[in-house]
């Protein structure tokens, strides 16, 4: 079943329509790529979904659940988005972590906000913490990261950075995970790292949207791709049949500038 | 009379003007501190007509200088038949503190407009991303980085602001200077003496550099991030 259905997202900034008409689904468990050359509207794409854009037009919807249709304006109530958020997590390129904040404390954060605000917060407070920073140190452990658990950002690598940011967008728990170019401002040598990590979580059947100019991972990682060109989707179907056998004129010219590097 | 018997004389005197000089400092700051964000808030505000307004209100008070500020805001409201500060010391220092309040308000607006603005806007973003609400992300994400931000430029206006109170000389508040001042002229009997007004420098250069030590700290706190 699909866990996300997006259905005629459309989006303009002034009087520049930067996303036409997208829709696709794509099922639990699975890794979607979105590549595309720069401007074609991924990175709007993915901020829809985390609700960090609103779409003029269109249907999203997660296990079932109307998150936001354009037609209803009930589904856009501004108390609402927060939890509709939770749905997806977004690391994004230049990691974003807080800086005043240790690793471990980056990824406790949020979910240590979400506790405060029930009921029972007070009376369980210490259960709770050690409860989330339980789960926080594991999350660091599978991102290799149990010796850096202490470091603040400006102590850690590019690729140590955005491993905490995926560490810290998991402990969320959403449905679905979406990437934007998460190893674009990384050197070459600390891209395989990132890579690696995402790979491990797909072996694990997490639901990742990833938008990359990283083809071979792309390839490797996924079990759907889409190509967007000037915010339309030219292309979508498994990596076999849009990288081995491109139908579309575009997506081969933009194709071929990978291979022919 | 010999130098040994001016000095306490002097001292206690400097003593007395001092603090009325303290006292300006410290109300200014309680004052300007907060209206400074309450004036930031403006300049930043979406609604167009208060950003402007404040802005302009903003470039002018920057762009005179805080003694004309400080005689128009002392001697306007009594030429204009209505002296509403009434006589004496308590009066000027009435008028000295709203035109130094008001002054560094407007300096601090700015410096705070720098630190908000430059907490870069992918921290909220990633804030609101993990489901924080927005107050949650201005107090436990943004705030310490403005701080940060604001340390040492607000450390240069508050050392500038130590020195500024003696600007409020011109409408005759009695202040460390003032106090010096007294004894050229004549003062308790000593005249014409030059020394207490080279020793109020000394209550500048004690208290700025008790000041700097304690600034120095708070920034060196907030080193352990970057
Ligand atoms: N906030 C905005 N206001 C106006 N225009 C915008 C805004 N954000 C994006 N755009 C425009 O929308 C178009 C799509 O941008 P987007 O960032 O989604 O592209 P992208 O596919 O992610 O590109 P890249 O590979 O360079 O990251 C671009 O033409 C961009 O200039
Ligand atoms: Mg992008």
């Amino acid at each position: 079943m699909a866990i996300l259905e997006v259905q005629h997202v459309s989006k303009s900034f002034g009087h520049t329509e930067v996303l036409k008409d997208i829709s696709f689904s794509l099922d639990k468990g699975k890794v979607l790529s979105l590549i595309g050359s720069s401007g074609s509207g991924k990175t709007t794409l993915l901020r829809c979904l985390n609700f960090l854009e609103r779409p003029d037009g269109g249907v999203i919807r997660v296990n079932g659940e109307t998150l936001f249709d354009a037609g209803d304006r009930a589904t856009m109530k501004e108390g609402e988005i927060r939890r509709k958020r939770l749905h997806f997590g977004l690391v994004f390129q230049s990691f974003n972590l807080f800086p005043q904040y240790t690793a471990l404390q980056n990824v406790m954060l949020a979910k240590e906000l979400l506790e405060k605000e029930k009921t029972d917060y007070k009376a369980r407070k210490k259960e709770i913490h050690k409860q989330i920073e339980a789960e926080a140190g594991n999350l660091l452990d599978q991102m290799g990261l149990s010796d850096r658990m202490d470091n603040y950002p400006h102590q850690l690598s590019g690729g140590q950075c955005q491993r905490v940011a995926i560490a810290r967008a998991l402990a969320m728990k959403p449905d679905i995970l979406c990437f934007d170019e998460p190893t674009s401002a990384l050197d070459p040598e600390l891209t395989g790292e990132v890579l690696k990590v995402i790979k491990g979580l797909a072996d694990q059947e997490t639901t990742m949207i990833i938008v990359t100019h990283e083809m071979a991972f792309a390839r490797d990682v996924s079990s759907q791709v889409i190509f967007m060109d000037g915010g339309r989707i030219m292309e979508q179907g498994t990596p076999a049949e849009v990288f081995e056998n491109p139908k579309e004129e575009r997506t081969k010219q933009f194709l071929s500038r990978f291979t022919n590097q | 009379m010999t130098f040994a018997e001016q000095f306490p004389i002097v001292i206690q005197a400097l003593n007395t003007g001092f603090l009325q000089t303290l006292k300006l400092f410290f109300v200014t700051l309680l004052g300007a501190i907060p209206l400074g964000l309450i004036i930031s808030f403006g300049s930043m505000s979406r609604f167009k007509p208060l950003s402007y307004f404040t802005k302009i209100v903003v470039w002018i008070i920057r762009g005179t200088p805080l003694m004309i500020q400080l005689l128009i805001i002392y001697f306007m409201p009594g030429l204009m038949g209505n002296n509403i500060w009434g006589g004496g010391e308590s009066g000027r220092f009435l008028a000295a503190s709203i035109a130094f309040i008001f002054n560094y308000a407007c300096y601090f607006s700015e410096i705070y407009r720098g630190g908000i603005q430059g907490v870069p806007k992918g921290q909220e973003e990633a804030g609101l991303v993990l489901g924080m609400t927005k107050s949650q992300i201005f107090f436990k994400v943004k705030l310490l980085q403005m701080v940060k931000r604001i340390v040492p430029p607000m450390s240069n206006e508050i050392i500038t602001l130590v020195k500024d109170t003696s600007l409020s000389r011109i409408i005759s508040l009695q202040e460390v200077i003032f106090a010096g001042q007294s004894f050229m002229k004549g003062n308790m009997g000593i005249a014409g003496v030059i020394w207490p007004l080279f020793f109020t420098a000394v209550y500048y250069l004690i208290f700025n550099g008790i000041l700097t030590v304690l600034l120095g700290r708070l920034e060196k706190k907030l080193e352990y991030f970057r």
